[in-house]
């Protein structure tokens, strides 16, 4: 295997990893903050009980979103060189700036967060839950600005030539509100909120199930559903407004999207099919002319194909994009429907009637969690063959020091690595659930500090 | 060239991220240093105190390490590109013992058996000093000079990074680190474990100065070039006094028991040596072994004067905020660590 392939195997495994924790500790902050704030109007210890159960899982999902992160900071630097010194410029301001004002503000209160429920008053510590949850809001705001710049670059120009072009910053504000961010951020949001509020969904649900901490699940069950149904429907209108944003900007990801070839034609729709790239057709189970009416609102208005693009400059894996988006446009219908069933019932007061819907509700959380994978799968592969789209290809945006065999090495490395951190984050969620919310060291009965080693491993 | 008070951007920024590798080696050095010197403490209660000393904190310490990787993209992507790529295999070791450190922290505690906990502490030992030891490396590369050929590209085999100079600057790291920790770690420990950390703590700082020692004489012997800034603008000359003397404060204060103060020594220290290190360097950040005209310096490896003015507007207005948060974080914690140090 060559350098380009093993470079982007590597790039592609470790992100995947990194980006199971990052939305679940986004979408926590988001129910930590409603817990805490229910908490404060209410007095009622029962909302300061679950704000302290899921503290301690965000503290897990937050520890291993920072020893992954790290990795990928580095890595651009070490497998991408060359694109490192073309984007530097531009994507370095991004990158600074989360560390400045994302990292540091979150990392600061954290401590609070954590070990300060008795040092501080309850509105200062509530003050403290939400300085971490912006800062983790922040943290997405720099790095999916700098990816979507990768999909949309704006406010710079190139200088140099061949392998000594670099891109260089003209208009700052161009750079960050570039054609794609604005949507991509808003679904890289709510995608991590309904990680989040679908993993409290499920270890609840769970509870219920099991005839414990009922009370307490069943509120907390509430919040998260409002929650869940709330952004299920908003991340359909952030989904349509960057498809619709992808047509104008990357028509051929769009094309690749939808298996779409003759310019000539009008553009379906498929609910499943099956990409065939040698004989250019898709076959399932379509709504003809859907996407020509999505996106111009006319079933008759063709949309540019994959075949007005030059060979080389079309994405090839067309199947697993095609596959990889329908997928998480799936995902989202089906938790539309959930959450939208579940509301219904709970309207209707008889929500923890079903045990059936429960079971559901358990399992659901990997949902959320597979669409945020694939989404950004089809996302990035769709980019393809462009690192940075239309002016850096990803074959040339490789390290010219680095050999094939050190990067097998370090993928070894991380796949070794990455397997026990996997294992470690199963075992001490699944003691942490085990656990359960406890009273200890509650307002009342609190008298010292727990250490940092409890609080962070259970 | 735009420039605030007469210094350029490049030179500024230069300021930025020395600061930021600065504070990430006094912070991370000491909880670094406490863990390579875990595998001293024998009983069981030390090494959980020990462990918990440091409990709160080596987290957060690691932030500075991500601020300053980023201030360095930033800032000078070619040799941010350069380096780390030439440097592929000590920057993979480095992130993948980062990664076990932090496991081994997290499972020790986990499981009550003895093999277990003794597993997890070596592992978290070993991690402790690699982690030490390369940092040392990839400065003592940067130091020695790489090479770096016409395309700023490093053209050097994959090996050359183990040579003994580099390796002796990451045994010198590794004694400052641990001396560091040990001095960090007496301040918050009693009894027995504080009578082993005396001892400990002078070991460690006999280590380091021996180390140093030789360091120093094998860059006056055979990298005499790094002494050039040195002879030319001879008033510079006290900086490397000051770190001489602050190094040598270090011991007399041991011997005092004043921990507290011999930790700010050490810190100090670091500091210091640094400051050498970057008047030795500037403006040129990597020379290159090949040719002098292809070293990587502050002005070839730098973003667009545009790109630094508005990060060095983001750092102007970060470094309040960061501080004032710390500040805050540090009241709110203030005194507690004393008296909360041994029921951990
Ligand atoms: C949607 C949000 C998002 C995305 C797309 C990414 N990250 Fe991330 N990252 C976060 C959201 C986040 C976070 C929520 O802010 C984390 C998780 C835990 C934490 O400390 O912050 C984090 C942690 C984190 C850290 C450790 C920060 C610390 O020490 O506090 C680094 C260095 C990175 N990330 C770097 C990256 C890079 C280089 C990415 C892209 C290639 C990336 N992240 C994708
Ligand atoms: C966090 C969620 C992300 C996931 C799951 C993800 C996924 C992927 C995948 C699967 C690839 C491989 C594509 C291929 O080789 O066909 C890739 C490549 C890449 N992505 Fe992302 N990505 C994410 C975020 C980002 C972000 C935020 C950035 C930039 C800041 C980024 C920059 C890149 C780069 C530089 C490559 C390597 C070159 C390439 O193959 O295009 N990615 N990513
Ligand atoms: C409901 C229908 C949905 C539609 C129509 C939709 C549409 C899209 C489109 C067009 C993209 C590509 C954007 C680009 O390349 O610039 C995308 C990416 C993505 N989607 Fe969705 N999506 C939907 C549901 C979901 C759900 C439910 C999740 C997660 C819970 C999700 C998570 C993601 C993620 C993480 C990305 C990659 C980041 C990005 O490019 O914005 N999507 N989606």
């Amino acid at each position: 295997m060559d350098v380009e392939i093993l470079s982007r195997l590597q790039f592609a495994f470790t992100i995947s990893f990194h980006y199971i924790y990052p939305p679940l500790s986004i979408g926590l902050g988001l129910i930590m903050v409603i817990m805490e704030g229910q908490y404060l109007r209410t007095k009622e210890p029962m909302y300061e009980q679950m704000a302290r159960f899921w503290t301690k899982i965000f503290a897990l999902t937050f520890g291993i979103g920072v020893a992954t992160g790290i990795v990928m900071e580095f890595e651009f630097g070490t497998n991408w060189a060359t694109y490192s010194r073309y984007v530097g410029d531009v994507f370095g301001s991004a990158l600074a700036a989360e560390g400045i004002f994302a990292f540091a503000l979150e990392s600061g209160f954290l401590g609070i967060l954590l070990f300060g429920w008795n040092r501080v008053s309850p509105r200062v510590h509530f003050i403290s839950t939400i300085g971490v949850f912006f800062g983790s809001l922040f943290s997405a705001v720099w790095i999916v600005v700098a990816n979507s710049w990768q999909q949309t670059p704006a406010g710079f120009h190139v200088v140099g030539e061949g392998m000594q072009a670099r891109a260089e910053i003209t208009d700052f504000w161009a750079m960050v509100f570039n054609p794609s961010s604005v949507d991509r951020l808003l679904h890289v949001w709510i995608g991590a909120f309904l990680a989040g509020a679908f993993l409290v969904l499920s270890v609840h649900a769970y509870y219920i199930l099991k005839d414990r901490h009922v009370e307490l699940s069943k509120r907390a069950f509430k919040i998260a559903l409002g929650v869940a149904t709330v952004f299920s429907l908003a991340q359909l209108a952030t989904g349509h407004s960057s498809a619709e944003g992808v047509a104008v900007n990357q028509p051929a990801k769009l094309a690749a999207l939808e298996g779409h070839f003759d310019s000539l034609t009008v553009a379906d729709a498929y609910v499943f099919g099956w990409v065939d790239k040698e004989n250019q057709e898709v076959t399932g189970l379509k709504l003809p002319g859907g996407l020509s009416y999505l996106l111009h609102y006319d079933f008759e208005t063709p949309v540019r194909g994959l075949n007005s693009f030059p060979e080389d400059e079309r994405p090839t894996a067309l199947n697993a994009i095609f596959q990889f988006y329908h997928l998480m446009v799936a995902i989202g219908m089906v938790l539309i429907a959930l959450t939208l069933f579940a509301s219904f019932l709970w309207w209707r007061g008889r929500l923890f009637d079903k045990r059936w819907l429960l079971w559901v509700f358990a399992f659901a959380v990997l949902l959320p969690n597979i669409a945020n994978q694939v989404g950004w799968f089809a996302a990035e592969m769709g980019r393809q063959p462009w690192v940075v789209y239309g002016l850096l290809r990803t074959s040339d945006a490789l390290s010219a020091a680095v050999t094939a065999n050190q990067v097998l090495f370090s993928l070894i490395l991380f796949a070794i690595i990455y397997s026990l951190l996997f294992v470690l984050f199963l075992y001490l969620l699944n003691k942490k659930i085990k656990a359960g919310p406890g009273t200890e060291g509650m307002i009342g009965e609190r008298h010292r500090q727990e250490g940092m080693a409890e609080a962070f491993g259970g | 060239m735009p420039t605030i008070l007469g210094i350029d951007y490049p030179t500024l920024w230069f300021l930025v991220v020395g600061g930021l590798f600065s504070g990430y080696a006094i912070l991370d050095g000491f909880d670094l240093g406490a863990g390579a010197l875990h595998l001293f403490f024998r009983k069981e209660e030390s090494r959980r105190i020990a462990l918990n000393a440091i409990g709160p904190v080596w987290d957060g310490n690691e932030v500075w390490l991500v601020i300053g990787g980023g201030a360095l993209f930033a800032g000078f992507p070619v040799l941010y590109a350069t380096l780390f790529s030439g440097m592929y295999i000590p920057f993979m070791l480095f992130l993948a013992f980062l990664i076990f450190r932090a496991v081994s922290i997290e499972f020790r505690s986990k499981e009550k058996m003895k093999w277990w906990r003794q597993m997890w502490d070596v592992s978290y030992s070993i991690s402790s000093v690699m982690l030490a030891v390369l940092l040392g490396v990839v400065l003592g590369n940067v130091l020695l000079g790489m090479d770096i050929g016409p395309s700023q590209e490093y053209e050097g085999n994959w090996v050359e990074f183990l040579n003994p100079y580099a390796l002796l600057v990451g045994l010198t790291t590794l004694a400052l680190f641990s001396t560091h920790g040990a001095l960090y770690l007496l301040m918050k420990t009693e009894g027995r474990l504080y009578a082993k950390l005396t001892i400990l703590a002078r070991r460690a700082m006999i280590f380091f100065i021996v180390t140093f020692a030789l360091v120093t004489l094998y860059t006056l012997i055979y990298i005499p070039h790094l002494t050039d800034r040195f002879k030319a603008i001879q008033w510079l000359f006290i900086v490397p006094v000051l770190a001489f003397l602050s190094i040598a404060n270090i011991p007399r204060l041991i011997s005092k028991r004043r921990y507290g103060q011999a930790f700010f020594f050490s810190g100090l220290t670091m500091a210091l040596l640094l400051i050498v290190v970057a008047i030795e360097l500037y403006p040129v950040l990597i020379l290159s072994t090949v040719d002098k005209t292809y070293s990587i310096t502050i002005y070839n490896a730098a973003s667009s004067s545009k790109s630094l003015g508005i990060m060095l507007l983001f750092a102007a207005i970060g470094a309040p905020l960061v501080l004032s948060y710390t500040a805050f974080v540090f009241w709110t914690f203030r005194g507690k660590v004393k008296l909360d140090e041994t029921s951990y």
